[in-house]
């Protein structure tokens, strides 16, 4: 015991004092905080220029005010549209639409041409149609017997409720709930996909390092092989907790910063963050901050939190002493040994694949079956879990994940204590296969 | 009274049996030369002896216990291909080394001190291992092998790579160790060391042993009656040595084989019978290499 806890000293301390460790854990949040700012600029930067627009509409069907936004500057023009063709850049606009008169006010279509000098984005292009078609709606109204009011109170919105959730407060806040629900298990999943990969590969490199070195023998003169790779796997965990640990406080500190700094629109604030951060975007711009607070507080964090720990060390160590085996068993050539890596791959990126699958459905059968496998429920329960599955399905993958933690520590630890004695020899599956086998 | 007892010792491994029933006894306090050519198995009886591996079957009794994993850190061993963590400081590392030994945290760091002021090198404490040569790193590597003062010493080819000045250091150190009570073990396949230090040898070769005593009373068991003679008056002509074989003759030297059933007075009385003036007569015993070469021939056969 004593000596496991010697070799989790020194895999942790010998990792955590490099500068390349302290660069990169002060680092990366800085870097991620600086594209978001970056990110969050530009778009704020192209939002905020305006794009002049000229609209030739010599019948008058349209109205300045009711077109023009923060985005849009429209101006209505009465030239022929001959005559301005080729002049309306010079004139200061970036583009310019020619709206025919409507003729017969029953058809439903119209078109409308435009000219511009750069290319326009399609949300641009979508925008400007929806104005225009809002406009025009309006035009033929007042044409029509039917007034803007009987209009209107035909308007039915429909929301809908989850009657079990039904004590929250505020119509939006079910949506919400959902929004932030699917955010949080892209995090967990990804950021257990990532911690698999990254700590993973840190415990292969260290193993595949004392073979290559040599220091292997001298190692297992004083220790058992087992306890070795036990120890190794374990200061690298701690590792793995102290960098995730200093770049959740820094990013939730550049985040605090950030949203200080920047404009209350948390859409820009989400713009480095990938598929999630779009949810979120997506849920900020519908609605405020109070709506995410309460979408927050929904989520069963007494089951989520205790929950992810626990499959998060589970997920960690099945696949680090998988990466502890085939770094033992790899010689000094790691492009030789990339095969062996395949069955660690191969079952990690099938589970990252299978989160979407999950989010749509996170309680039908390719969810429950896919988080009780061990291998996939390191990632894909974390993605279920803000979705309130059922408990005793998050605590019978928790009993099949310590159990196969177990057996495959056991399993890794066996082909281990051959495969680093073993130099020189290309190994197959085979080969390792009999590891499992051969006496002590 | 024995610090390691092998017997009947087995190992296999896939393919090939690495050990094939060896016993032997190491003495206290003695040196003790395992010898072999590469591939014969030396490596796999020091696996099992330093509990890396274990043995299929047959026993393996350390200072009388049967071999567990408390032993350890009674045994030290520097394995032939040496290897110290690269990025580590020397300092850290012995500590490191010395912990995982069972020594205390403090005693280490004082002994080790005084390892380091021995040796000259207190000053590289906190230099990385990669700085230093690679004479430098295996005098770091001994010091690790022997700070927790282990009863038994295994040594797999404790020389290679070390120049003469570091050869002789290290060999003064283990012989200091030795009359400290120490038992050794040298593993190794150079046999002019062997003589030079070991008082006793196992000779294995594919897994078997073949050979195994004293090294001067194996010296003479394998003699074969040559004695070279030195003499001043040359071209001599000496009627009745066809009695024996002459293996080589100089002007003033020969060598000579006797026969079965006589003796060297028989020789010397022919020669100064003839008037020779002898100048020195030495029996020619036969060097452990030769040894080792015939009998591993002959194990081949």
């Amino acid at each position: 015991m004593n000596k496991l806890w010697l070799i989790i000293q020194r895999e942790y301390l010998t990792r955590v004092r490099k500068k390349s460790f302290i660069l990169v854990t002060l680092l990366t949040p800085l870097g991620f905080g600086l594209i978001m700012f970056v990110s969050g600029y530009l778009a704020s930067n192209s939002m905020n220029s305006q794009k002049k627009i000229v609209v030739v509409d010599q019948s008058g069907i349209l109205n300045e005010d009711d077109l023009s936004t923060s985005q849009f500057d429209f101006d209505i023009s009465t030239l022929p549209i001959n005559e301005i063709d080729t002049t309306y850049s010079k004139l200061g606009y970036d583009l310019l639409l020619d709206v025919p008169p409507i003729i017969d006010l029953s058809s439903t279509e119209h078109k409308v041409d435009f000219y511009s000098k750069e290319k326009l984005s399609l949300v641009a292009l979508e925008q400007i149609e929806r104005k225009m078609s809002r406009a025009l709606k309006k035009y033929k109204i007042s044409k029509s017997n039917i007034n803007q009011e009987t209009l209107d109170q035909l308007e039915m919105e429909v929301t809908l409720d989850n009657a079990v959730k039904s004590d929250q407060e505020g119509d939006k806040s079910n949506k919400m709930s959902i929004g932030v629900a699917s955010a949080l298990s892209y995090l967990m999943g990804f950021l257990m996909y990532m911690v698999i990969f990254i700590y993973g590969s840190m415990v292969m490199r260290s193993v595949m390092e004392e073979k290559i070195n040599r220091i292997v023998e001298v190692m297992i003169s004083s220790v058992r092989p087992f306890q070795l790779m036990l120890g190794k796997v374990m200061g690298v965990g701690f590792v793995a907790i102290t960098q995730l640990f200093i770049w959740m406080i820094l990013l939730f500190g550049i985040m605090l910063v950030f949203g200080a700094t920047m404009t209350p629109d948390p859409s820009l604030g989400a713009g480095g963050m990938g598929e999630a951060g779009e949810i979120l975007a997506e849920m900020g711009s519908q609605s405020d901050m109070k709506d995410l607070l309460v979408g927050i507080k929904s989520l069963n964090w007494l089951l989520i939190i205790p929950s992810f720990i626990v499959f998060f060390f589970g997920g960690y160590f099945i696949y680090s002493s998988l990466f502890a085996a085939v770094g033992s068993a790899m010689g000094d050539d790691l492009g030789e040994g990339q095969q062996l890596m395949m069955p660690i791959f191969i079952p990690v990126i099938i589970a990252i694949s299978l989160v979407f699958p999950v989010l749509n459905n996170p309680n039908g059968s390719l969810a429950v079956y896919g988080s009780m496998f061990p291998l996939f429920s390191p990632i894909l329960m974390p993605a279920r879990l803000p979705f309130d599955p059922p408990l005793w399905q998050v605590l019978l993958s928790i009993v099949i994940l310590i159990a196969s933690v177990i057996f495959m520590t056991w399993v890794a630890g066996r082909i281990y204590r051959v495969g680093i004695l073993m130099y020189g020899k290309k190994v197959s599956f085979k080969e390792i296969g009999r590891w499992l086998f051969v006496k002590n | 009274m024995s610090i390691l007892s092998l017997r009947n010792v087995v190992k296999n491994y896939h393919n090939h049996t690495a050990v094939d029933n060896v016993s032997f006894d190491v003495p206290k306090g003695s040196v003790f030369g395992l010898l072999g050519p590469n591939g014969a198995g030396k490596t796999s009886l020091i696996r099992i002896i330093t509990t890396i591996t274990m043995a299929d079957s047959g026993q393996v009794l350390l200072d009388g216990e049967p071999i567990n994993f408390n032993h350890p850190s009674q045994i030290g061993y520097m394995p032939e291909e040496r290897g110290l963590y690269k990025k580590m400081k020397v300092g850290e590392q012995l500590l490191y080394l010395a912990q995982l030994k069972g020594m205390p945290y403090k005693e280490a760091k004082q002994k080790l001190h005084s390892w380091l002021d021995k040796f000259d090198i207190i000053s590289w404490w906190d230099k990385r291992v990669e700085e230093l040569s690679k004479g430098m790193q295996q005098k770091i590597q001994f010091i690790a092998t022997v700070v927790h003062e282990p009863k038994l010493l295994i040594l797999d080819e404790p020389f290679s790579g070390l120049d003469p000045i570091n050869t002789n250091l290290i060999k003064d150190e283990i012989d200091q160790l030795n009359q400290n009570g120490t038992s050794i073990i040298f593993s190794t396949h150079r046999m002019e060391q062997v003589e030079e230090v070991c008082e006793n040898i196992i000779l294995i070769n594919n897994g078997r042993k073949i050979l195994e005593g004293n090294v001067s009373q194996i010296k003479i068991d394998h003699k074969e009656n040559l004695f070279k003679v030195e003499f001043d008056n040359s071209l001599l002509r000496i009627n009745g040595l066809a009695n024996f074989q002459i293996l080589e003759s100089q002007n003033d030297s020969i060598t000579v084989k006797l026969n079965d059933g006589m003796r060297p007075n028989d020789l010397l009385g022919l020669l100064i019978g003839n008037g020779a003036e002898i100048n020195s007569f030495n029996e020619i015993l036969p060097s452990i290499n030769d040894i080792f070469i015939s009998r591993v021939g002959k194990s081949k056969e």
